[in-house]
């Protein structure tokens, strides 16, 4: 009990550890005429590389064995649930007939919709040249990464027969049966398989020069191997960096699109059907919004704790969580303004199935799960209207698990309540999910959660050579203003004589 | 490896152990901040070097102009790989839906172009991206696990906290004396010669 406690007093006591030494600075003001500090503390060069570093070179701390021993059972999970399902079939869901798309598709939007934020921060904020992503991009593209992996998994085992999930793929098989390439679910498979390939190359790409200091502070030979293998022989040559950077410039204006187009293709997946509840126009920007926004709440679930555990406080500022704060308040109104929407246009568009699939949703048999998708999406962020709640860490530690909470209910929501009671009322029925349903979605948690912490531990957590950018930005910019009020101070002093 | 300070005393040497008949291969010099590395890098330049180098522990603003480098093809390459994908994704979709195995399902045309264009696009940005990263790796030479630099004790910090500037010993105005002689000139701190 008490080395538990010790390995939590970074959280619950941080003025008791090493943390006490940099504490919590409010880089949050607001000031017209300066940049606000986006690495607070006395950092150089040296310090962040060391502080970095640190994480991979140092003895994994107790913390993070908990964390790591408890995610890796969880996986364990998948490990008796899905070969159970493969034998067995997809009787050991609860999915039932009009209801044949249960907790695996939810599932899978859902962890699709996690790494949507990843990408934003790493290629659209890069494009809009927002320097206050390189202390978060690393982790969140590796949470794109996991998460897309969860994602990818359900298709995979949803079909029932594992053993043919190939024929999702344009390949030769024994029938000379080509995919049919009219079918949304097979966009899907093209738009995830490139989303996952595309950031991985770009997480890949960024880490190059990182992982190649890994390799130059490497002391023993194991790392001096697996780093030296991984960095590719970089030597941080200019003439490299010329091309690496126009490579990652054209890398984020291909994410761009691309992330846009992944959640939007899979909406298609329910837009282009004839199912009401689902067949509106809305949903692939509606889709987009949702998956921003969960996503950006998994970041925030990530690094809040990740901050304080790893002593990265003065890398990842408050600065840096506000505003993830106000992108969360700003997609949760858009997903709040999309569901009120949908409810307007069922109204307005006089169509009676789809006026009752949407006054069923809110009051129906589900109104339950509507209910709480609305409370934790729509309702929870608005407390972030008020500064002194969206800079304080419990605060926005709670609401990033509300909406982690609310958004899967959202594709809860739109999945079986439309699916359950659809055009013949006698075909109608409940659905419920069993062991194995509950089980392999907390597997999955598992898996998602045992491989962040295996990226804390073996690769570089902050994009440091990025964050060397922003620090000679943030020495430039000091130094012009100094030259500045040096030379007003002349004038006046002139002007006074 | 060995590490011996040469007669001047300004330059050291780094020789392999290995070597036979060691001949100087690279110099390497040793700056403090960008800024300075930044004059000198502008004067190496001017002074018309042709096979040296910067090394940054993060792209600097400005080296690219100051070291005289110019545009990359790269662009050019991703647009190959985007067409390319574009072209291929649709050639692919009506090849295998209407020509090899042409099935009809919900009375759906064979083959229409709206239904094609998320798969094409997808592999539109598939493709680019592969020659985006791809293009990279072989104009920048990589994996190239091996390199002189990394005989070097002090180059470890090139890609932490340390500037350098490294002349390829293959160079037409590589020569010990005066090359190291000019890189003190333009702030170098240390100055050392790589053997192989």
């Amino acid at each position: 009990m008490k080395r538990l406690l010790d390995a939590l007093s970074p959280i619950l006591r941080p003025e008791l550890t090493g943390n006490a030494k940099s504490p919590e600075v409010d880089n949050t003001a607001y000031s017209p005429d300066s940049r606000v500090d986006l690495i607070t503390g006395a950092n150089d060069n040296t310090t962040i590389t060391d502080k970095v570093c640190s994480i991979v070179e140092e003895k994994p701390t107790i913390g993070w064995w908990g964390f790591f021993l408890l995610a890796f059972s969880v996986l364990g999970l998948l490990g008796i649930f899905v070969p159970f399902l493969i034998f067995w079939g997809v009787g050991t869901w609860g999915v039932n007939n009009p209801v044949g798309w249960g907790y695996a598709i939810v599932n899978f939007v859902f962890w699709v919709g996690i790494g949507h934020a990843g990408t934003l921060i790493s290629a659209i904020l890069f494009l809009f040249r927002q320097k206050w992503r390189t202390s978060i991009n690393r982790a969140a593209e590796a949470m794109t990464i996991f998460a897309v992996i969860c994602a990818g998994m359900f298709p995979g085992i949803h079909v029932g027969r594992a053993w043919f999930a190939y024929w999702m793929f344009p390949l030769p098989n024994q029938m000379e049966l080509w995919p049919n390439f009219r079918s949304p679910l097979l966009w899907d498979v093209f738009a995830v398989g490139t989303y996952f390939t595309v950031s991985l190359m770009f997480w890949y790409m960024g880490m190059i020069p990182d992982l190649a200091t890994l390799r130059d502070r490497a002391k023993n030979t194991v790392r001096k191997f697996a780093y030296g293998a991984l960095s590719l022989g970089w030597t941080g040559s200019n003439r490299q960096w010329h091309v690496y950077e126009r490579s990652y410039l054209l890398l984020a204006a291909l994410a761009t699109p691309l992330v846009l187009s992944v959640h939007s293709v899979v909406s298609f997946d329910f837009a282009v059907s004839q199912v009401p509840g689902w067949h509106t126009t809305i949903f692939p920007p509606y889709f987009v919004a949702g998956a921003i926004f969960s996503g950006f709440a998994m970041v925030l679930t990530l690094l809040v704790p990740a901050r304080q555990l790893f002593g990265l406080k003065d890398v990842i500022t408050l600065k840096h969580l506000e505003n993830m704060n106000k992108i969360i308040m700003l997609t949760g109104m858009l997903v709040g303004y999309a569901y009120s929407q949908e409810f307007f246009m069922a109204w307005y568009g006089g169509v009676k199935v789809e006026k009752f699939a949407f006054i069923n949703r809110a009051f129906g048999q589900y109104a339950w799960a509507y209910w709480i998708m609305v409370s934790c999406n729509v309702l929870a962020p608005q407390i972030f209207w008020f500064k002194k709640m969206r800079t304080n860490i419990w605060v926005m530690f709670a609401v990033s698990i509300f909406v982690n909470i609310g958004m899967w209910f959202e594709r809860f929501v739109i999945t079986v309540t439309s699916l359950a009671n659809d055009y013949t009322s006698s075909a109608w029925d409940y659905y419920s999910p069993k062991l194995a349903d509950v089980m392999i979605m907390l597997g999955a948690f598992g898996l998602f959660f045992t491989l962040f912490a295996l990226f804390c531990r073996f690769l570089p957590f902050i994009a440091m050579s990025e964050v060397r950018g922003v620090l000679a930005d943030q020495a430039h910019s000091r130094a012009a203003a100094s030259a500045q009020s040096a030379s007003e101070a002349a004038a006046d002093s002139a002007s006074e004589s | 490896m060995s590490a011996e300070m040469s007669s001047s005393g300004a330059v050291e040497t780094i020789t392999a152990e290995t070597a036979i008949d060691p001949k100087p291969v690279l110099m390497l010099a040793e700056f403090e901040t960008a800024d300075v590395l930044m004059e000198a890098a502008t004067r190496m330049r001017d002074e018309g070097f042709k096979l040296w180098d910067c090394h940054t522990p993060y792209p600097v603003h400005g080296l690219d102009t100051a070291m005289g480098i110019r545009p990359t093809l790269l662009p050019w390459i991703v647009l190959c790989g985007g067409f390319t994908g574009f072209c291929g994704g649709l050639l692919m979709q009506g090849w295998m839906n209407a020509v090899d195995y042409p099935f009809l399902i919900s009375g759906k045309p064979f083959f229409s172009l709206p239904a094609s264009i998320p798969v094409a696009f997808e592999l539109t940005i598939l493709l680019s991206a592969f020659a985006s990263f791809g293009g990279m790796l072989v104009l920048n030479g990589l994996p190239r696990f091996y390199r002189p630099h990394f005989r070097s004790d002090r180059f470890r910090r090139a890609t932490a906290d340390r500037f350098f500037i490294s002349i390829d010993g293959r160079d037409r105005q590589f020569d010990i004396g005066s090359n190291s002689k000019f890189l003190r000139e333009l702030g170098a701190n240390a100055v050392e010669v790589i053997e192989e």
